[in-house]
């Protein structure tokens, strides 16, 4: 039976233990946000503190100037979500699926060498950003190693990091808007821009990610393959199910909870974007690879606007929390 | 015949992916050892002509990378044990230790997880200015010296061993933090090394916190020198073996810990994206 001096101990005991950690979180994440939440209802300049009573108090000007006011700061930031939201329609999907195919032939019986393959496609995902940034940025340049090996193929790569055409615009190989996307669109972007696609310079970046964010997803498919009973395949095999059902009607169904796992983390993960931006093209060409997170840094400490800086950070906090609870609600439901 | 043949093309997939991953890596080493001239004329082929260590020169004469490697080693350090000690300390007590506000404290832990940094980048800089330690050593190394996951990490591993561990030690007399330090912490010894490894390679490799915690050149790590030393001159063709040196610099010790401790990363993977 313990006494109460005994469960006073046992609750000094276990903070102390977990004191630093407390401390420094609540420190250097929890006061951060607070603070934030204030810089962003505030116009302050970066100059002395932010809490100071001479730091003008603007109220939700802030956000209002994102949404409702037809200035720069708000082309800016929806050509920033609307970079973004490209990105992400493309990542998701292609690393989703080159994760899946990466861990099928890793995971294949017949071949050989498995595991050096599997550190292969895995090596790039615990590299460096900024390194591989570099390394990505020289086999792009312009002539530079994919310009020459398109070349070979006769195909006439193009400028990338120079090129700020949206590929959409390039599929349907239109200029110049026609006169019905010409007007202004939603939130002061004409629908001409909001359908332009990712730029190519763009496309680079998305092609940098896929290769590098594929290995980490690959080692989650791999993890859930060898978990599915052999036995399973063998009795589909005895059935008569050619290779494409077993995997159509056996393998996929088993993967399902990866695959969401998968697709949600992606899903968070791109709305991130922010090494690879700010080594390769910080935003260039044409504010064409502006992403949001991109934006809020470069509005905070280049323009030293920090509350529209801070109120970008915060919208982009909600819509990745929305994300967060949604992947954590319906796993939640799978479980129980 | 058939069978042959799925092997044949079961391969040749398997050999297009492995030059799609590798080959990369391959331009960037042959093209640090090639002169300017060489490194822009023919950027694929896999071999210097001539081969030369001038870039490798510049990288050392001409830049301040022998300081970014320095700083980057003493915070990735500093880091790092931080890193085990505490998690480790968190985590044994949230999964061993009974205190009121244990089980607030677990579901505060999860949530943390679920901050994306990239949103904290202006909070962190205020609260180093704030606090005045905006430019310092202290700035790249305290915000960063403990993680929710690894507390984590660290909680599920305790979680998995018999209590009766510890009983004996508690018969003994021994204290919570001794039979933490000698009884508990030496069987940990898988989990360590894993958190050891996660914390190497996550501090070694990151970027935007030093954005925000330093601007003084003298405290840059090497992802951030290096960001300084290309971000400048935009899609040019210029000093590419230099930069494409450097790049690999910073590439090889984790690259030299990941060919040792493949498995370790392999699990570390995906404990971390096992939190839902």
């Amino acid at each position: 039976m313990p006494t109460r001096r005994s469960r006073a101990r046992d609750d000094a005991t276990g903070w102390l233990f977990v004191a630093p950690v407390v401390v420094i979180l609540a420190v250097f994440l929890l006061l951060p946000i607070l603070m934030a939440m204030w810089v962003s209802l505030t116009s302050w300049n970066g100059q002395g503190s932010p809490f100071r009573s001479d730091v003008p108090f603007v109220g939700l000007d802030n956000y209002d100037r994102l949404f409702t006011r037809d200035d720069l700061a708000r082309e800016n930031f929806m050509i920033s979500i609307r970079n973004n939201a490209y990105y992400v329609a493309i990542v998701v999907p292609l690393q989703t699926a080159l994760a899946l195919g990466l861990a099928l032939i890793v995971n294949s019986r017949l071949l050989k060498g498995k595991s050096f393959f599997r550190s292969a496609f895995y090596f790039p995902s615990v590299t460096s950003s900024v390194a591989i940034s570099v390394m990505f940025l020289f086999i792009f340049s312009n002539s530079g190693a994919l310009t020459q090996l398109l070349d070979f193929f006769g195909i006439q790569g193009p400028q990338w990091f120079s090129d700020a055409r949206g590929v959409l615009h390039l599929l349907l190989g239109m200029d110049t808007p026609p006169a019905a996307l010409a007007g202004a669109g939603p939130f002061g972007l004409s629908w001409w821009e909001w359908l332009a696609g990712p730029s190519v310079a763009m496309c680079a970046i998305i092609a940098l990610v896929v290769w590098t964010t594929s290995g980490t997803f690959m080692l989650m498919y791999l993890a859930a393959l060898q978990d599915i009973p052999v036995t399973l395949e063998e009795a589909a095999k005895l059935d008569g199910a050619g290779r494409w059902q077993r995997f159509r009607y056996v393998t996929l169904p088993m993967l399902r909870p990866t695959m969401f796992l998968v697709l949600t983390l992606g899903l968070i993960g791109s709305w991130q974007v922010f090494d690879q931006i700010y080594v390769m093209s910080q935003g260039a060409p044409a504010k064409t690879t502006l992403t949001p997170a991109f934006l809020s840094y470069r509005t905070a400490f280049r323009d030293f606007d920090y509350g529209a800086g801070t109120a970008i950070s915060f919208v982009l906090f909600l819509i990745i929390v929305l994300l967060t609870l949604f992947q954590r609600r319906v796993m939640r439901e799978r479980r129980s | 015949m058939r069978k042959l043949a799925s092997t044949f093309t079961g391969y040749s997939i398997l050999i297009f992916f492995a030059l799609v991953f590798i080959y990369p890596f391959v331009i960037q080493i042959a093209n640090s050892f090639k002169t300017e001239p060489d490194a822009a004329a023919s950027p694929l082929s896999p071999f210097p002509n001539p081969g030369t260590l001038a870039g490798f020169e510049r990288v050392f004469s001409g830049t301040d990378l022998p300081i970014w490697l320095g700083n980057s080693l003493l915070v990735t350090i500093v880091v790092t044990v931080g890193r085990v000690f505490l998690d480790s300390l968190a985590g044994y007590a949230l999964s061993r230790l009974r205190f009121r506000g244990r089980a607030a404290l677990f579901g505060a832990v999860i949530a943390v997880m679920a901050v994306p940094g990239v949103v904290l980048f202006i909070p962190k800089f205020l609260v180093l200015n704030q606090l005045g330690m905006y430019d310092s050593y202290l700035a790249l190394i305290l915000p960063v010296i403990v993680d929710a996951a690894g507390v984590f990490i660290m909680k599920q591993f305790f979680d998995s061993i018999p209590a009766g561990v510890e009983e004996a030690a508690r018969i003994d007399g021994a204290g919570a933090f001794r039979t933490f330090w000698s009884v508990v912490l030496p069987m940990a010894r898988p989990a360590l090394i894993t958190l050891t490894i996660i914390s190497f390679q996550g501090t070694w490799n990151e970027f935007p916190h030093t954005l925000v915690a330093v601007q003084n050149p003298a405290l840059f790590t090497l992802p951030r020198g290096l960001a300084d030393l290309v971000s400048g001159s935009l899609g040019g063709g210029t000093q590419y073996p230099l930069k494409l040196g450097a790049a690999l610099l910073a590439t090889i010790p984790v690259a030299v810990i990941f060919v040792i401790f493949q498995r370790r990363f392999v699990r570390g993977a995906n404990e971390g994206s096992d939190k839902g």
